[in-house]
């Protein structure tokens, strides 16, 4: 298991030694690999390096990368969200219906205070009852989406007045000629990556992922930082169900279905281990991107959609794998 | 009376999800008029026996210290392939639809073993890609069934009971002696509470795994077959959300997530708990959407109640 040492990002070798240099390899296997499907990609299609595609790729991705930065730090610490597709299927609905009835300002508000109420409940059951992450999440997964279609009464909502309003400034809007779901990325992102690598807090959340006894022994308060990462996730969900729905100025009640699936094969994709303990936001990041921009160049290139799931599950399985084989010093496991 | 209880002792002894079922069967008697009749009582089983085949294969590889999440695809594909490939022969369809399923449990399984990716991983991505491979067979296109003795085979009784009843259950009793009285099936308890140990043991860890993925594969398989027959058509996007059901359905019954405990007689009283629950409530004219709060809510009660009866106090530091 990594500790929170290991895991601090480290974006230029520190000795420029053979050595080093190797580590430095190793360590940013990911990093080579998206500037290499880059590459690749530029080559079959001229529009793939455009400024306009790569901005449209990026606002694209950017609301699994919300959800994926928030995810990240459950996992980080140890858990695992996957109810993460229904909150967002929930707030979105929520925050959509309540634009007309309450204001977007007030709904905006609401939104927000019920979201980090679903994730409080995750963190309680999960941290204090010390309940399995996986079946929690998955039972809250269920849950919520049956008050979705009670909310809704299985009806799709929308936003009457879609011009009018300025809640089409998160989803639509820019901000110095950059979109503003892109900022809301980049900046949830970046505090999140100083939080979990400069600051106490995220020393604890390191340490509770990677060994809870020790944590507990050296006086961290497991149950409370447990408890934080769900509102941590609920928070970017929030955040994601805003730029949702201000995007589509409406929604189906079923938007967020497998959304956690995608969420988590990013940080997978990214290099952050299961088992907790390891991992940082900005390699999180780069895993949405290349999902997103291996999808978008699979489209160039002419091929179906759904191509992407099959050449995700080859690429999944591969980034974990040498992970594994680059830790253990042997491509294969040794049990027969 | 002895010779039953002779048959239920061993690994296994009444699981306190039976109480539930029959609670949920008193209620219920109670609350439709409908409930108690044998027309229902077979239209319950015939209903689970979907998710009830797989949680059949699933419990072997939770048991195993395992989790796969692909089998809502794998239905999804093999119901697709069994329709898809009806006019070149029908016996070559079903063949190919399982053997589709134990090939990718197979895949599964071997990647398991010789990386050692965690199966959550694994699977997680076969879910994804499996899926993928699915759009890509079927265009995007629903297939329906022109087979006639195909489509009716899913529709059809044997004397008063539906086939496909028949087939959930004696798959369930086989699928129980398998891992109450063969080897396979000690040594899958023993793989999943502890590997190192069982290695040392002589366990081929691998291959072991291996087979449990193979056989939730083919289980998830035959369920996608079965399935297709009974609506007489595959669409692109079936089993979705399956594995949630069926994983709800294996930890209602009483299986570890960590591995090494849990049974089958708990797994079919968790496939049905869910069964009655969907039955009950869709007579009594509960909305669909309240039995997944409902049933959300149940998982996470048993999952309390399961805490505090069976927590291990001095394995755990108390703050």
């Amino acid at each position: 298991m990594a500790s929170a040492e290991q895991s601090k990002p480290r974006l230029l070798p520190g000795k420029l030694s053979k050595a080093g240099v190797l580590s430095f390899l190793s360590a940013q296997g990911i990093l080579i690999f998206f500037l290499l499907s880059m590459f690749v990609f530029s080559f079959f299609s001229e529009q793939f390096l455009s400024q306009s595609n790569i901005m449209t790729v990026v606002r694209q991705a950017s609301i699994i990368g919300i959800i994926a930065v928030g995810v990240s730090v459950v996992i980080i610490g140890g858990n695992l969200d996957l109810s993460v597709g229904s909150m967002l299927s929930f707030s979105t609905v929520l925050v959509v219906d309540l634009h007309d009835k309450i204001g977007p300002t007030n709904a905006i508000l609401l939104m927000f205070a019920l979201t980090l109420m679903i994730g409080a409940v995750n963190g309680f059951l999960i941290g204090f009852l010390r309940l399995n992450s996986l079946i929690v999440t998955l039972a809250m997964l269920s849950a919520i989406q049956g008050f979705v279609l009670i909310y809704s009464g299985g009806q799709n909502v929308d936003i009457a007045d879609q011009e009018g309003t300025w809640f089409a400034f998160f989803g639509r809007g820019y901000v110095g000629g950059i979109a503003v779901p892109i900022l809301m990325f980049g900046l949830l992102a970046i505090v999140m990556q100083v939080v979990m690598s400069y600051t106490g807090y995220g020393r604890r959340i390191f340490a509770v992922g990677g060994n809870p006894m020790a944590a507990v022994y050296s006086g961290i308060r497991k149950n409370w930082c447990v408890f934080s990462t769900y509102l941590i996730s609920a928070f970017c969900v929030a955040c994601a169900a805003l730029v949702l729905g201000s995007r589509v100025m409406g929604s189906q009640n079923n938007v967020g279905q497998g959304y956690e699936l995608l969420v988590l094969a990013g940080i997978i994709l990214g290099g952050t281990s299961l088992l907790g303990g390891a991992g940082s936001i900005w390699k999180t990041v780069i895993g949405v991107l290349i999902l997103g921009f291996i999808q978008n160049g699979l489209l160039l290139m002419g091929y179906p959609y759904y191509i992407q799931w099959i050449v995700t599950w080859v690429i999944i399985i591969l980034a974990v794998w040498l992970d594994l084989a680059n830790k253990r010093k042997s491509l294969f496991t040794t049990h027969s | 009376m002895t010779s039953i209880k002779g048959f239920f002792r061993g690994r296994t002894s009444i699981q306190p999800i039976w109480v539930f079922v029959i609670a949920l069967f008193i209620f219920f008697s109670f609350m439709s008029e409908y409930f108690l009749s044998f027309g229902n009582i077979t239209n319950i089983l015939v209903q689970t026996s979907t998710i009830g085949l797989i949680a059949l294969g699933m419990t072997f590889v939770m048991i195993n210290g395992n989790i796969d999440l692909s089998v809502g695809a794998i239905l999804g594909l093999a119901a697709s392939l069994a329709v898809g490939l009806q006019e070149v022969s029908m016996t070559l369809a079903i063949l190919a639809a399982l053997g589709s399923g134990i090939l990718l449990g197979a895949l599964n399984g071997f990647v398991v073993w010789k990386t050692g990716v965690n199966a959550f991983i694994v699977t997680l991505g076969a879910m994804l890609g499996v899926r993928g491979l699915i759009f890509l067979y079927t265009g995007e296109q629903s297939f329906f069934a022109m087979n006639f003795a195909f489509a009716d085979f899913g529709t059809s009784t044997i004397g008063p009971v539906p086939v496909l009843a028949i087939i959930f259950l004696v798959c369930a009793l086989i699928m129980h002696l398998v891992l109450t009285r063969t080897g396979h099936g000690r040594n899958t308890f023993a793989v999943g509470g502890n590997p190192e140990a069982s290695i040392d043991a002589g366990i081929r860890l691998g291959r072991h795994m291996m087979i449990n993925f193979i056989i939730v594969g083919f289980f998830a398989a035959l369920a996608g077959v079965l399935l297709a027959s009974q609506m007489g058509a595959a669409t692109p996007n079936l089993g979705r959300d399956y594995e949630l059901w069926v994983i709800t359905a294996v930890v209602l019954g009483g299986t570890k997530l960590t591995g090494g405990y849990g049974s089958i007689v708990g797994t079919l009283g968790g496939v049905l708990a869910i069964g009655i629950l969907r039955n009950g409530m869709n007579l009594m004219q509960v909305p669909a959407f309240y039995v997944l709060v409902i049933l959300g809510a149940i998982l996470i009660s048993v999952l309390i109640i399961d805490k505090k009866l069976n927590a291990p106090s001095t394995k755990e530091v108390r703050i």
